[in-house]
């Protein structure tokens, strides 16, 4: 008998990514500015630069603030409102600090059938992250489970920050977080 | 073929011949595997020739309705001086489905050069790829072969020296199912969240920016190079089962099979062949209990509907499921159903956009109920009270993600019910926490 694996919106953890209270400064300054800008030519709207101009917040940040989507709003003439509606979508941006790893690890169906959620119980275990979405208490990691990978032929497929790893199963683990110091 | 396995005798290897082949990912390496002939051919065409010769060829839409390329395609209005675009949806995300990335992985340029011709037939002069933000791998194979189709000149201000302009954007999304609903991908390219927009006006019409646009799968415009150089007559001919399904179709087999992998049949191979010889079968000891033929949305086929099916969009029909985009989730007898599918509506509740009250309120409901039957709490009239709730969600809504929630509740409970009855009765061991 299990529990359902629940899992918390990921939440700060120590050591992570800066805090709340910490003053924001600007992202899209110098280089930044200026990738932002070659893709304003891409696409008949400044709105159509949304998604990208969040992922390279959060490459820069490893999260997006509520300051950092207010400079988003105001680079793209876009209000904070909808900003934020936007982001708070997509589940890939990250809306508190997470730690210096961000796994995700695939437990839809098919890779349910061949044993996802023992992966994920030995993830949680090996990073020392207490339940899904929670921070381990280093700040090293953050685990989430998250819905289908489309890797389903490769059960159970996991990404860490942007390395997507193929046939991760309890035993292959420890080993692979090794490369994650 | 199916990567990662070797080539089965019986696959029809036609867009899956250099999975596992890194040479083909060079721009290099694919002109020296024929690609870009297909391009160069087309554009020596009239955009009406290529298209007809897509809409003879029987080709259909490969992400999971089935709808006939060609004539898709042929909706576009004629050139008026607005912009058209071309939208590959590669934001593959059906549970089961595998095949895209492994189009991006290994054969970016048949994907750039599928997209490069059906731009110029529809008189588009951007094609957006939409490519999922999970698909780390996939877009940044893509970003070199972009890159080096520009330098090459099979993409730009002059595409192969044609005089025709074509640019190519990779979009990356940020994690959402319902981007892979083509209205929802457009608005999510739009810079939005990705609700699905409700149809009319179609994107041909009024698409992606209000303008016209044609999204296509990736598996679908890859296949298009193949039937400009070999012609839409041999195409249309690779028939084993309804002569409305041509081609070759590259299934992914999951689950519980001894090589699970993407498969290139001709539409109309038997789909218990596709399991037992292609995939390996099952496990030792196990037999087949259960297959969702086309990613996790259609309905469940029995291993007694599997026996004699063809593996085609009309023969799937006729079993009462779908061919859907061709992601194969097999079970075998140790599979608990109302366990899986309980699963598969807890995936539907977590992807609802939340937009149609049916659609938030009974994805949610649904799997509220799936769990309290599993945790040993169900009621008799709970499943009456699931079909009831599924009908509610078919037909009802903008999109169909609720109707592929319905769609296994529905025939897992038909096929199934003895499985539901065990632990409403308590004749079976609760297999959740009461919640």
């Amino acid at each position: 008998m299990s529990q359902p694996l629940t899992q918390l919106e990921p939440r700060p953890g120590q050591g992570a990514g800066g805090g709340h209270a910490v003053a924001h400064e600007p992202v899209f300054v110098g280089a930044t500015r200026t990738e932002l800008e070659s893709l304003f030519s891409k696409y008949p709207t400044r709105q159509a630069c949304l998604l990208p101009a969040l992922w390279m917040v959060q490459r820069e940040r490893g999260w997006i603030s509520e300051p950092a989507m207010a400079e988003v709003a105001k680079v793209l003439a876009l209000t904070t409102a909808f900003v934020k509606g936007v982001v708070t979508f997509y589940t890939m941006y990250h809306t508190h600090p997470v730690g210096r790893h961000f796994i995700q690890v695939c437990t839809t169906s098919p890779c349910g059938l061949c044993g996802a959620e023992d992966t994920v119980r030995a993830l949680l275990e090996a990073t020392g992250c207490r339940e899904l979405g929670a921070t381990s208490p280093d700040g090293r990691f953050t685990v989430i489970e998250v819905e289908c990978l489309g890797a389903c032929g490769f059960p159970t497929p996991i990404l860490v920050d942007d390395d997507f790893i193929e046939s991760v199963t309890p035993e292959r683990v420890a080993k692979i977080l090794e490369g994650y110091p | 073929m199916g990567f990662p396995h070797p080539s089965h005798p019986r696959e029809t290897v036609v867009l899956s011949k250099h999975f596992g082949d890194a040479g083909a990912r060079s721009y290099q390496g694919w002109v020296e595997r024929g690609g870009y002939a297909g391009l160069r051919q087309a554009l020596g065409m009239v955009p009406d020739e290529v298209t007809n010769a897509v809409k003879e060829s029987g080709l259909r839409g490969r992400g999971g309705a089935g709808f006939p390329t060609g004539l898709k395609w042929s909706f576009m209005p004629k050139p008026s001086g607005k912009p058209h675009y071309l939208v590959c949806n590669a934001d593959e995300s059906e549970p089961g489905t595998f095949k895209d990335r492994e189009i991006m992985r290994w054969t970016p340029h048949a994907l750039i050069e599928g997209c490069a011709i059906a731009s110029y037939a529809i008189g588009a002069h951007t094609c957006y790829i939409y490519i999922r933000g999970e698909f780390t791998e996939p877009l940044r194979i893509m970003e070199d072969a972009v890159a080096e189709a520009y330098a090459n000149g099979a993409l730009g201000p002059n595409v192969l020296s044609s005089g025709k302009r074509i640019d190519m954007v990779l979009h990356r999304g940020a994690g959402a199912y319902i981007c892979g609903e083509e209205t929802g991908l457009m608005n999510s390219l739009e810079g939005k969240r990705g609700n699905p927009r409700i149809k009319p006006p179609f994107p041909a019409q009024a698409g992606v920016f209000g303008l016209p646009t044609t999204v296509n799968n990736v598996e679908t415009l890859a296949a298009v190079p193949h039937i400009i150089v070999r012609g839409a007559a041999w195409y249309k001919g690779l028939v084993m089962g309804s002569p409305k399904s041509p081609g070759t179709k590259l299934i992914s087999v999951c689950g519980h099979v001894q090589k699970p992998g993407n498969y290139e049949i001709t539409l109309g191979f038997p789909m218990k062949d596709l399991v037992f010889e292609l995939a390996g079968g099952m496990r030792p000891g196990r037999t087949l209990k259960a297959v969702i033929p086309g990613g996790s949305s259609v309905p469940i086929m029995s291993a007694a509907e599997v026996e004699n099916c063809p593996t085609d969009y009309e023969n799937i029909q006729a079993n009462g499921s779908m061919l859907g985009s061709g992601g194969m989730i097999v079970m075998d007898d140790s599979t608990d159903m109302v366990y899986q599918i309980w699963r598969l509506a807890r995936f539907y509740a977590h992807e609802s956009c939340a937009q149609c009250t049916q659609c938030r309120e009974g994805t949610a409901w649904t799997t509220k109920i799936l769990e309290r039957i599993l945790a040993g709490k169900g009621k008799e009239e709970d499943l009456d009270l699931l079909l009831d709730l599924s009908e509610q969600m078919t037909g009802k809504t903008i999109c169909v993600l609720s109707d592929s929630c319905a769609a296994p509740v529905v025939s897992g409970i038909q096929k199934f019910r003895s499985e539901f009855e065990a632990y409403i009765s308590k004749a079976r061991k609760p297999a959740l926490v009461a919640v």
